[in-house]
């Protein structure tokens, strides 16, 4: 298993994955941008066709999927018209922001050996990231966990619940990858405020 | 030789002034995924703010569950609110209380 990040004497970071580990975090990264891209940003359809053609503007409306909506939360809490007009100029920014971070991801871990299809066993990655890499790598390892805490409903000071699941829970071996990437959160900002 | 005449302000009116300037504010929530390391990062990267501060900030948020992080205009924190997105973070903008 990966000890995680470590700085470079030279700036940057890096990490040694085993090739599972490798593909693993690229397959979170793939579906992330597919969740980006699915629920399309686009304006709500109560105005004119015409006029919607020509507005390259965003949503006024939250996702409905509950992991969007908390990727693109509220930014007004009690005046939902602000809320709409805030999401229509920077969701659809927010959201290219995103897929290009977990792009970055996927980019990396290819340029760093990662075949297409994983079937060979034993194989390691060592990634090494700039820290324009290290910046998209956080934003995206947090999207990620975001995402899995969603999906899963984690609340706080819950641990003690997602240890009492049995081991063959889908649930418990999806906690264990969100665990895993705090892990790599944690020592990915370690590396770099060092 | 002589001296501008000093001016006196009163200061109420001066408060007014800073106040007026400063409606808005920037308030980031707890939230049970985001880890307390990260969120002083982004405060300390974004902002940027001492470690101290950062930390200071980050543990009100974890312990009273929100806390602001700027004040300004209401453009400047819509700004601050949807970088605080791109980080992760949940942010709201609201205005000042009078």
């Amino acid at each position: 298993m990966t000890d995680g990040f470590q700085p470079r004497r030279r700036g940057g970071v890096v990490a040694t994955f085993s090739g599972f580990e490798a593909d693993l975090l690229r397959s979170l990264a793939s579906q992330l941008i597919e969740l980006l891209r699915d629920e399309a940003a686009v304006p709500s359809t109560e105005i004119d066709p015409f006029e919607a053609l020509l507005d390259f503007s965003g949503p006024t409306t939250a996702p409905e999927d509950p992991v969007l909506a908390r990727l693109f939360p509220a930014a007004y809490r009690d005046d939902d018209e602000a809320a709409g007009e805030f999401r229509r100029f920077t969701e659809t920014q927010l959201r290219s922001g995103k897929a290009a971070n977990a792009g970055a991801v996927i980019d990396v871990l290819e340029e760093a050996g990662l075949p297409s299809e994983l079937d060979e066993t034993g194989l390691t990655i060592d990634v090494e990231l700039s820290p324009g890499e290290a910046a998209s790598w956080m934003k995206a390892l947090t999207d990620m966990r975001l995402a899995l805490a969603t999906r899963l409903g984690i609340e706080e000071g819950d641990e003690d619940y997602w240890d009492s699941l049995p081991e063959d829970d889908p649930r418990s071996h999806v906690h264990d990858i969100y665990d895993w990437l705090a892990f790599l959160q944690e020592t990915l900002v370690r590396a770099v405020s060092d | 030789m002589s001296a501008p005449s000093p001016v006196e302000y009163e200061e109420s009116a001066v408060e007014e002034a800073v106040a007026h300037d400063r409606p808005w504010q920037t308030v980031v929530w707890n939230d049970p995924v985001n880890l307390m390391s990260y969120v002083t990062f982004v405060f300390q990267q974004y902002f940027g703010f001492s470690k101290k501060k950062a930390e200071k900030l980050m543990l009100q948020v974890h312990h009273d569950g929100r806390c602001i992080v700027s004040s300004g205009t209401r453009e400047e924190m819509e700004r601050d609110v949807q970088a605080m997105h791109e980080y992760g973070l949940w942010a709201t903008l609201e205005k000042v209380d009078d």
